[in-house]
């Protein structure tokens, strides 16, 4: 026994199999086949929810992806998922679920006061209560308007689950697999196409599985069986197409592990989501019911008619025991008449409009009929209607509704087709094309099957022959029997909330209100009285939105237009969209040949680009000051290595090299000899300092380019920029050999002593080996490179080996005494030699000439971005210009970032004249120091300034740039 | 997402590619003989049509080359791909 409502015959349940299930605490059971949704319903459920913002309570309105109130937390813990449609999850034994925005308890909820104080709660109440004083916004009501509105928690804990991607292309690709998505994707698939068939349901048939319709004289569930069971199409249940973007790249995620319980899914992912490429898209998308607007249309027990149809055809239920139908379509006629012959009471069949085309079949049939209000305390108990000028009052215990039919023409319009409005069915129709698409069925206005049937073969075969396939043309379909027209949507007579938007709780009052406020726009009513917005994105809400807004405007609906449809169509979980693109595989990692060293050696890392490098190493319980302070004192006094191997290299050939040096670097290159080096500094062109690094002549018509760790790539693709777009006639090939070449940098007074032991055949004297040249050797027994450069400002040797055979020389240098020392301590040391790092003193803004680097700039010659240094702007005296900075207190580190002022004032205004680019305690000279960018700075040499930061204001004297060793008498040891 | 055909590898995602604004503006021969203002119109000025535009794009992940694309810029229909130092290609609807 599943419930007091489950018919007993009938329906895609299987009988045989029993599932407990749990919903908010109480334990239930229904079958195999069954949504939550139904297997509620068949309990005798009918509150399920509470609405979002004045806590009413809330019924299952729909039987599928367009339910407004049924929403429910799933899998409450680990594998929680939030606002699920009951009517789409797919029970399973042991499911729990919860439901959402409710406080204490669904039968109780103390939000419903929000209902009594509804005043306060208009539309666009955001925008004007709760303004005053303003300070109470953000600590009092916002967060107890979050507690009170909104639906389900997020998550807590990291998602347990995997998701994967794949790639797909074919010729034809089908979304919905009811009769006319079946019909097009079989005519597709047998002249031969490459066809994919893509549904949101278990269970293919779509409108075929809701109710009783044959397919010439086949029962339409067996029909489509028979097809799908002929075709050669890739068929995808359990997907929705969720996005249509540009030139037919459609998303669709399948849902791999549904109506499993979270044991039985592990080892499988949760979700695939499928980058799909198709020459042709085909539409059959299907309709959704509209609501109608009337006083009260939201108390459980208010239903689509056509989810009436659907729970007893698909799940054996029957929602009610006496129903009343409110029809403003003929549709809804057939639905009445499932009613009554599955065991229901059709109390009455109201019809809104005085003529109808449908047959009442002896149900009693009110003309021209107006809903007034829905009776009962909680549920439906019955129903006030006004018809040929009398008010009666009918019991019922469910109230069916149909307003006419939208075509569901989301994922039409996401691919920028226009709608057009069609009076006959009250709605938007898919109009002209922007892409190779065709919507057929339903989705295109037609709801006969026959028709959609004819049309969607029709669509099938004709886009398999603009693709070359030989398909026959199948009959065309007829045009469809005229049907009376649904009436267009009125303010709704009576009294109470006659909801429009059943999630987002916005009545036609609310809409009324947003017209008299002056939103006369569709978009203007949607920010103003949210609707449209929430997770169902208005499916069931924004046609009767805008009709009402036309109506209250007096214009055709036409004039009011649509808001915009975005991707994607239902909720689509952030983990199935980051794929397996979590985690360490969210970027990757680029490891340096002695990172394994570094990590066992207790080295603190920074990130440097994708890189990781090694910042400071403490020993025992050192901090980073003292131990960056004792990195710096080994390489000022005796000697330090350092890991540089994630600087960039690129190795640059050909016989017009030195040509395009000199046309990207700002000094000239061509007199350097091989075997030398030269410090190069590139622009953009906009005279604006893009990067520096060290470039060394390896041969006749070769040279080895260093770059900065962060902007290695973007050089090499400004390289390739200028030499393929620009400059075609040179002849030069640049490669990145960046992880070809580890670098270890030999730093220090003893760096000399130290290597000699592991070089055989290079002299490192530096008479014999000169600052700023190269030479080629055997450094501990393999073929490598040394060169002459110090960012230190001390005898420096970096060394240049095969990425792999590092490791073995570090190791045999740390071993001979050398300090390694990290990051941290080389930008002490620069710092203090007045050397900038592109990124800390410079941001885009800043010129050679701002950082005092004129001697850079050769006058001989033409190179990228010259001409802008003579801009206007380039030549104001009010640049800000690089200067050293000694705080006043020399215990005192500045901070940062700190903003250089006159004076320490907070009262505004407080012009701004720069801020401090680096900042460090310096063990040489034993107090804090910094650099900074300050307007005019050169000229202001020796004038106090304060540094204001978040941590407080600090006194300093701007000073020249160069720290230490101004003379560079160190630089040879 | 565009599909872009790269006149090298085919055509690819436009995730594999970069772009790179505006095609045909040649660097000026002589930075020095020009006017700021005219330099400035180098450097800074673009067109942004509602309409067709000739634009650079990089095949980033495949062959790295650079070629040139004219493009709707409203329907993203592409309606020629064309190498570096070619002539904008006449094309219907264009006014080119």
């Amino acid at each position: 026994m599943t419930g007091a409502r489950r018919l007993p015959t009938g329906g895609r349940i299987d009988r045989a199999r029993s599932l407990a299930f749990r919903f908010d605490g109480r334990r239930y059971t229904g079958h195999p086949g069954d949504t939550l949704a139904s297997a509620l319903l068949a309990n005798g459920m009918r509150l399920f929810a509470r609405s979002f913002k004045y806590h009413r309570p809330r019924g299952v309105m729909a039987a599928g992806a367009e339910e407004p109130n049924a929403l429910v937390l799933l899998e409450p813990g680990r594998f929680a998922e939030p606002n699920l449609r009951a009517t789409e999850i797919e029970l399973y034994d042991g499911l729990v679920a919860e439901s959402v925005n409710r406080w204490p308890s669904l039968r109780f909820d103390l939000g419903a006061a929000t209902g009594l104080m509804s005043g306060l709660f208009v539309a666009g109440f955001y925008y004007k209560t709760f303004m005053w004083p303003p300070s109470w916004w953000n600590r009092i009501y916002a967060p107890a308007i979050r507690r009170m509105a909104g639906l389900a928690q997020a998550p807590g804990e990291p998602d347990p689950e995997v998701y994967e991607h794949r790639h797909a292309h074919c010729d034809i690709l089908v979304v919905g697999g009811g009769p006319a998505g079946i019909a097009a994707a079989h005519a597709a698939a047998a002249a031969g196409a490459r066809v994919m068939l893509a549904d949101e349901r278990l269970q293919f048939g779509g409108s075929l599985l809701d109710g009783a319709e044959r397919v010439a004289g086949e029962a339409g569930p067996a029909w489509a069986a028979r097809m799908l069971d002929e075709t050669s199409a890739l068929l995808l249940s359990r997907t929705t197409t969720f996005g249509y973007y540009d030139h037919n790249f459609v998303a669709l995620a399948e849902r791999l592990t549904e109506g499993l319980a979270p044991p039985e899914r592990a080892g499988r992912p949760r979700q695939r989501i499928w980058h799909v490429r198709a020459r042709r898209v085909v539409l059959a998308t299907g309709a959704h019911e509209r609501p109608l607007v009337f006083p009260g249309n939201d108390r459980p027990g208010v239903m689509l008619a056509s989810a009436v149809a659907a729970y007893i055809h698909r799940y054996a239920v029957l929602p009610g025991r006496r129903a009343v139908f409110l029809a403003n379509d003929d549709s809804v006629y057939a639905a009445a008449r499932d009613f009554a012959r599955h065991g229901g009471e059709v109390a009455a069949l109201a019809d809104l409009r005085a003529e109808s085309g449908a047959d009442g079949d002896g149900l009693p049939v009110l003309r021209g009929a107006v809903p007034l209000r829905t009776l009962g305390r909680g549920a439906v108990t019955g129903i006030e209607i006004e018809a040929g000028g009398a008010t009666r009052r009918i019991a019922c215990d469910l109230i069916a509704m149909g307003g006419g039919w939208n075509p569901a023409v989301h994922l039409f319009s996401q691919s920028r087709g226009a709608l057009v409005w069609d009076d006959g069915l009250q709605t938007f129709l898919p109009g002209r094309s922007a892409q190779a698409e065709r919507s057929v069925g339903a989705a295109a206005g037609r709801f006969d099957l026959e028709g959609c049937i004819a049309g969607g073969a029709e669509a099938g075969a004709a886009f398999a022959r603009e693709l070359g396939f030989d398909a026959p043309a199948p009959p065309s379909a007829q045009p469809p029997s005229p049907r009376p027209a649904p009436a267009q949507p009125v303010p709704p007579a009576g009294r109470g909330k006659a909801f429009v938007d059943f999630q987002n709780d916005v009545t036609a009052a609310d809409v009324a209100l947003a017209r008299r406020e002056g939103m006369h726009s569709v978009e203007h009513l949607k920010r103003w009285t949210t609707l449209g917005m929430a997770t169902d994105q208005g499916k069931t809400s924004n046609i009767n939105g805008l009709a009402l807004m036309a109506a209250g405007l007096g214009v055709p609906p036409a004039a009011v237009g649509h808001t915009t449809f975005r991707p994607p169509y239902t909720p689509v979980p952030f983990g199935a969209l980051a794929g397996r693109n979590i985690a360490a595989l969210a970027d990757p990692v680029r490891r340096t040949p002695m990172q394994d060293w570094q990590e066992a050696n207790g080295a603190v890392f920074e990130p440097v680009g994708q890189w990781l490098r090694a910042r400071y190493y403490p020993r025992g319980g050192e901090t980073m000051r003292e131990a960056v302070a004792r990195e710096c004192r080994a390489v000022r006094e005796a000697a330090g290595i350092l890991d540089a191997s994630t600087l960039g290299k690129i190795d640059i050939r050909g016989p017009d090299a030195a040509e395009l040096l000199n046309r990207i670097y700002t000094n000239g290159w061509k007199t350097l000899a091989v075997g030398r080096c030269r410090y190069g500094l590139m622009l953009g062109e906009d005279g604006m300092v893009f990067d520096d690094g060290v470039t060394t002549r390896t041969g006749e018509h070769r040279y080895l380019m260093t770059t900065t760790s962060g902007n290695a790539a973007a050089v090499l693709e400004w390289l390739e920029e200028w030499l393929q777009t620009e400059w075609p006639e040179l002849q030069v090939y640049c490669t990145s050999v960046t992880e070809q070449w580890g670098t270890i940098t030999v730093s220090g007074p003893h760096a000399r002593a130290l290597l000699e032991p592991l070089v055989e055949d290079i002299d490192l004297d530096p008479a014999a080996f000169p600052f700023l040249s190269m030479r080629e050797g055997r450094i501990g027994g393999v073929a490598g490179r040394i060169f002459r450069i110090a960012f230190t400002g001390e005898l420096s040797y970096e060394v240049n080996l095969p990425w792999r055979r590092c490791l073995p020389v570090w190791e045999s240098l740390v071993e001979a005494g050398a300090a390694p020392y990290g990051t941290e301590a080389m930008h002490v040391l620069r710092a203090e030699k007045g050397f900038i790092v592109v990124g800390h003193e410079t941001d885009g803004t800043v010129t050679p000439v701002d950082l005092g680097m004129e001697r850079m700039l050769s006058s001989r010659k033409d190179f990228i971005g010259r001409r802008s240094l003579s801009r206007p702007d380039c030549l104001r005296p009010d640049r800000k210009q690089l200067v050293g900075l000694l705080p006043e207190d020399p215990s005192e580190v500045l901070q940062e970032g700190a903003q250089i002022v006159e004076a320490p004032r907070r009262t505004p205004p407080v012009p701004m004249l720069g801020h401090v680019t680096s900042s460090y305690w310096s063990a040489a000279m034993e107090r804090g120091f910094a650099l900074a960018l300050v307007k005019g700075g050169r000229a202001r040499r020796g004038e106090w300034v304060w540094a204001s930061a978040t941590t407080g204001d600090s006194r300093a004297r701007i000073v020249d740039p160069v720290f230490y060793d101004r003379e560079g008498a160190r630089l040879d040891g | 997402m565009m599909r872009i055909e790269c006149p090298w590898c085919g055509p690819r995602d436009e995730t594999e590619f970069h772009y790179g604004g505006e095609a045909h503006i040649a660097r000026p021969a002589d930075p020095d003989a020009l006017s700021d203002e005219a330099w400035a119109d180098y450097l800074f000025m673009r067109a942004n049509p509602k309409g067709v535009h000739a634009e650079r794009w990089m095949h980033a992940q495949g062959c790295r080359r650079w070629f040139n694309v004219l493009r709707h810029t409203a329907s993203h229909d592409i309606l020629a791909v064309y190498p570096m130092g070619a002539p904008r290609p006449e094309h219907p609807g264009t006014g080119a």
